[in-house]
């Protein structure tokens, strides 16, 4: 993946297709700890124990009955290359979290990229599903809470061209400022 | 800056505007976004193709995201399905060439050829 907001967008996909209908997304750039992570929690069915394990090794399982995902093996191939890592835990029938670190000044570090983009693509397509999106930069943060927007917009859909280019601007310069000191 | 309060003056208006559509009316745009569909840039298309939506405020169109649809080497993979048509499925799309199948195909009703799974094979 050319960006890490790919990634993100990645796995999240991973959790809609699990049937959540709560995710949340916590994205923090420290540079102190000079560390970039994020963290994906779902509350979709979750995944036995021999399915975490062989979801972290595909490669070492030797299944073919089915294709192998790549989503997490390529998410943790490029934590690794970092000096970071993924980790990941999963109840069945209660949901799953999964979390990634990357060396924040890392060469090999891809750049975070468009999250707005992301996010506009991913929480208007899946309206049902509440989203809870943080984003911190050092001192700097925001959330986002789906739930808030739904609220005030009662039936009025997220695809609706005024609130699309609405949610589009607010996170643009949501996201903007985060790098604004 | 923007915020949470802007909703509700855009809730009253776009209630005023909009007599409720039925889905089964609507143009349905559908963008294939496994790992194979947004590591080949579905993401820039899907948001191409929102952003045309919203410029040309066309009400009656869905856009929404499937798993993978079975052809990674053309992604990104977009069908389009319009009510009483077949479905057209265009591959290798970028966000240049979605606009242009927004503007001829959902607008005019041209479907463009030379984007197609046809013209590729
Ligand atoms: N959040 C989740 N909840 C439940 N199961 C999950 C979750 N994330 C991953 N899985 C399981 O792990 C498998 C592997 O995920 P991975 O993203 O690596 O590949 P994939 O989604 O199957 O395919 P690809 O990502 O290549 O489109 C999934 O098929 C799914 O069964
Ligand atoms: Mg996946």
């Amino acid at each position: 993946m050319k960006e890490l907001s790919l990634h993100i967008l990645d796995i999240m996909q991973n959790s809609i297709v699990a049937g959540a209908d709560r995710i949340s997304l916590t994205l923090v750039e420290d540079s102190h700890a000079d560390l970039l992570s994020f963290r994906i929690e779902d509350n979709g069915k979750g995944m036995p124990k021999e399915m975490v394990q062989s979801v972290m090794n595909p490669f070492v399982t030797g299944r073919t009955t089915r294709r192998v995902g790549l989503g997490i093996p390529l998410l943790k191939a490029a934590a690794e290359l970092t000096g970071g890592g993924i980790s990941l835990s999963s109840r069945e029938g209660e949901g799953t979290v999964i979390e990634a670190r990357f060396g924040l000044s890392h060469i090999d570090r891809q750049p975070l990229g468009d999250m707005a983009g992301t996010m506009l693509g991913i929480l208007t397509s899946y309206e049902d599903i509440v989203f809870i999106y943080t984003h911190r930069v050092d001192e700097q943060e925001y959330t986002l809470n789906t739930q808030e927007m739904r609220d005030i917009l009662g039936d009025v859909s997220f695809s609706q061209p005024e609130v699309m280019l609405w949610l589009s601007e607010y996170l643009n310069e949501n996201e903007t400022a985060l790098y604004q000191k | 800056m923007k915020s949470l309060a802007d909703l509700e003056a855009i809730r009253k208006k776009t209630l005023d505007q909009v007599t409720l559509r039925k889905d089964e009316d609507s143009v349905r745009i559908v963008v294939g976004m496994a790992t194979c569909g947004i590591a080949a840039g579905a993401r820039p298309v899907m948001n191409a193709f929102m952003e045309e939506v919203a410029k040309r405020g066309l009400e009656n169109v869905t856009i929404t995201q499937t798993g993978c649809i079975g052809m990674c080497r053309l992604e990104p993979i977009v069908e389009i399905m319009v009510p009483g048509k077949e479905k057209v499925t265009y591959v290798k799309m970028s966000p240049e060439k979605a606009a242009r199948v927004v503007a001829e195909h959902i607008v005019n009703g041209n479907v463009v050829a030379e984007y197609t799974v046809g013209a590729a094979e």
